[in-house]
């Protein structure tokens, strides 16, 4: 862990973000638990353990393909896909889940609920749940379960239940209401396994470091193939798991540019993104301050994306930080740019993207122009497009879209 | 001795009855009415919520009372304009109940000073624990309003302290783990809760969360200085919305009169 900086604080706050902003409630549960993750994460025989399930069970080390069809479509620089769509339940949500899976074991809990939006984290989750023979809720917004009824029957079928939130826009922030309000009630005896860089102190910190295991990887990868570090990574962003997980390790290495890529939905100037960074402003939601979509007297607003998975008006409160020193540049992708990334990928390289990947991918169509060809991109691919099939089937059908 | 501790002096003869409802749930006026229907038939404090988007401390009762208002045009301002006008009435303490994210986008500056215009007594914020409770407390302070916190069934006698240590007007009691919302058994944990509060502080010291009959109402004010009624005063609402009366109001004021009597009546 040498090289990287030490945020968040003492009292979980990168620069003036984060932060515990949860009911008394679960005040206890959240020291006790960055009491027991602060001696895991020292402890030898639990690190052992979860490098030997991330391996044999989740199939890491995950891949660094030169993706270079691609790379001649854009006509730019070299690009890399971190192939987190090849891991176990086909994207990175696989890391965080069995690394929290085992801190609820070690810890003696016997039951793990958690918010999903895509489904992807509600899959990994409801996975390690089955494997670990923890009882398992998952709690979804019925727009998403709609959007991913795939999913929603993976889980089922892995024996988790699947909860609906049906409040508010009945997405995922309404879904990790439900799951927060169904924490503080069973506090006692569950374990609350939250997907994303977001949520109060001691989540950000834990999530990212169960992720950095993808920027890791990328680090030993692109040293040993080319010699060197990337130019620029890219990463979708909607709490920013998969960003922060890749971003992070590269933070000290000032010559690699960061760039984080917001659903901009329809238009980041239409009413209907989820551009937390780029269109909202400093406020708390779920137990973080951070930037978040909001109208003038702080009511949250619903966030809109194409893609479940960042369909998000808050954002994980360590971007916030990186958005307000610098150090990462955040920018937005519309529905429409992602899904003509989504086919361009599948075609060129027989790879079928996340949509919420496909947004990475598009902002590497924007870029690649004005990038040189020995200049070397790195994306990364969080996950694969099996969810998103039937959807895209679905509103090409309504918009009468050829398969371009 | 603040308009807060007033209302809990007052009383030798039962615990204070502390009514939460919603500004602007149906309406704004119509929410007047019934903050005064429930202060005349003598509730002692009352909880003035704002409505918020996203209430995580909150069962789906409050939950559909906050979009009902938000729907009918709530803004947060109002929430002063109302006080005023129950100010202007009473000299009954008057709390304000709101998260944390409207109170900072206001800021809080600006918040406790138009508070104090509009004669509020203390503030409560569900979701301001104790760590992150600093800066805003001594906005608090310096206007004298109190900010008053809440402690758990799950506190642990360390964080009583620690709160009991910076409190202010009276201390919440959260009767159960949950949100809010009825319930119908009260833990047997809270009076121990209550017990370890009365250590700690010579504050009121107020049960909430969970209450929804006046038997309940009763049992807690046995050994409480306050009892903190929410979501059964708005289940009555929603029951009267739900008749779809051309003039509902008189018939919400009833009922929530009605309410607050039986509600007296226990605890006596």
């Amino acid at each position: 862990m040498q090289g990287t900086p030490t945020y968040p604080d003492s009292v979980g706050r990168f620069g003036p973000f984060g932060g515990r902003y949860v009911p008394e409630t679960l005040m206890s549960a959240l020291h006790q638990l960055e009491n027991d993750y602060e001696r895991l994460s020292h402890d030898t025989a639990f690190q052992e353990e979860l490098k030997y399930y991330l391996q044999n069970y989740s199939g890491r080390p995950t891949p660094l393909y030169f993706a270079e069809q691609f790379s001649k479509e854009l006509g730019g620089p070299k690009i890399y896909l971190k192939r987190e769509d090849l891991n176990h339940t086909g994207a990175h949500k696989i890391n965080n889940a069995i690394g929290q899976a085992l801190l609820a074991v070690h810890t003696g809990k016997r039951r793990v609920i958690a918010e999903t939006g895509a489904g992807q984290h509600g899959v990994a989750t409801a996975t390690v749940a089955a494997r670990f023979g923890l009882a398992c809720t998952v709690f979804m917004g019925e727009e998403d379960m709609r959007r991913q009824a795939l999913n929603v029957f993976r889980m089922r079928m892995l024996g988790a239940d699947v909860v609906s939130a049906t409040t508010g826009s009945r997405t995922l922030k309404d879904a990790t209401n439900e799951a927060i309000r169904h924490w503080v009630e069973h506090v006692e005896d569950t374990y609350y396994i939250i997907g994303s860089v977001v949520g109060p102190h001691p989540y950000p910190r834990m999530v990212r470091d169960f992720q950095r295991v993808i920027g890791d990887e990328t680090k030993t990868q692109i040293l040993a193939v080319e010699g060197r570090l990337p130019d620029k990574i890219l990463a979708c962003v909607g709490g920013g798991s998969n960003a922060m997980g890749i971003f992070y390790p590269f933070i000290p290495n000032k010559e690699v540019a960061l760039v984080g890529v917001e659903a901009a939905g329809e238009g980041i100037d239409t009413p209907h993104h989820a551009a937390s960074i780029n269109r909202g402003r400093p406020g708390v939601l779920h137990g973080a301050l951070t930037y978040l979509l909001q109208d003038e007297f702080g009511q949250v607003q619903p966030a809109h994306s194409i893609s479940a998975g960042l369909d998000y008006p808050g954002v994980g409160p360590e971007h916030a930080w990186l958005h307000q020193t610098g150090r990462a540049r955040y920018v937005p992708i519309s529905d429409e740019e992602a899904l003509s990334a989504f086919y361009l990928l599948s075609k060129s390289e027989g790879i079928i993207p996340a949509l919420e990947s496909a947004h990475a991918l598009a902002q590497a169509v924007k870029e690649a122009q004005a990038m040189n060809r020995e200049d070397i991109l790195v994306i990364c691919l969080s996950g694969r497009g099996d969810k998103d099939v039937e959807e895209i089937a679905r509103q090409s059908r309504g918009a009468g879209h050829e398969s371009h | 001795m603040n308009r807060i501790e007033a209302a809990f002096h007052k009383q030798t003869q039962r615990a204070a009855l502390i009514p939460f409802l919603n500004t602007g749930d149906p309406s704004l006026d119509a929410s007047l009415e019934l903050f005064r229907s429930v202060l005349q038939a003598g509730a002692d404090i009352v909880e003035i919520g704002v409505p918020y988007s996203d209430p995580l401390a909150d069962g789906p009762v409050i939950q559909a009372s906050a979009a009902r208002s938000l729907k009918s045009g709530f803004q947060f301002p109002q929430v002063f304009e109302l006080a005023q006008a129950l100010r202007a009435e009473t000299d009954k303490g008057l709390v304000a109940f709101t998260y944390i994210n409207p109170l900072l986008q206001y800021t809080p500056e600006r918040f406790f000073s138009d508070a104090k215009t509009a004669g509020i007594d203390g503030v409560i914020v569900p979701d301001l624990p104790y760590e992150e409770s600093e800066p805003v407390l001594q906005i608090a302070d310096r206007h004298g309003i109190s900010l008053i916190p809440l402690v758990a069934p799950t506190s642990g006698e360390q964080r009583v302290t620690d709160i009991c240590g910076s409190a202010r007007g009276f201390v919440y009691c959260v009767s159960s783990l949950g949100v809010t919302g009825e319930r119908v058994r009260m833990s047997e944990r809270v009076q121990e809760l209550v017990q370890t509060v009365r250590s700690h502080t010579s504050l009121p010291v107020a049960v909430g969360f969970g209450v929804s009959t006046p038997e309940q109402a009763q049992h807690l004010a046995e050994f409480a200085d306050g009892v903190i009624v929410g979501s059964a005063f708005i289940r009555r609402i929603e029951g009267v919305l739900q008749q779809n009366l051309d003039f509902p109001v008189q018939t919400l004021r009833t009922a929530v009169r009605d309410f607050t009597e039986k509600l007296l009546q226990g605890m006596t």
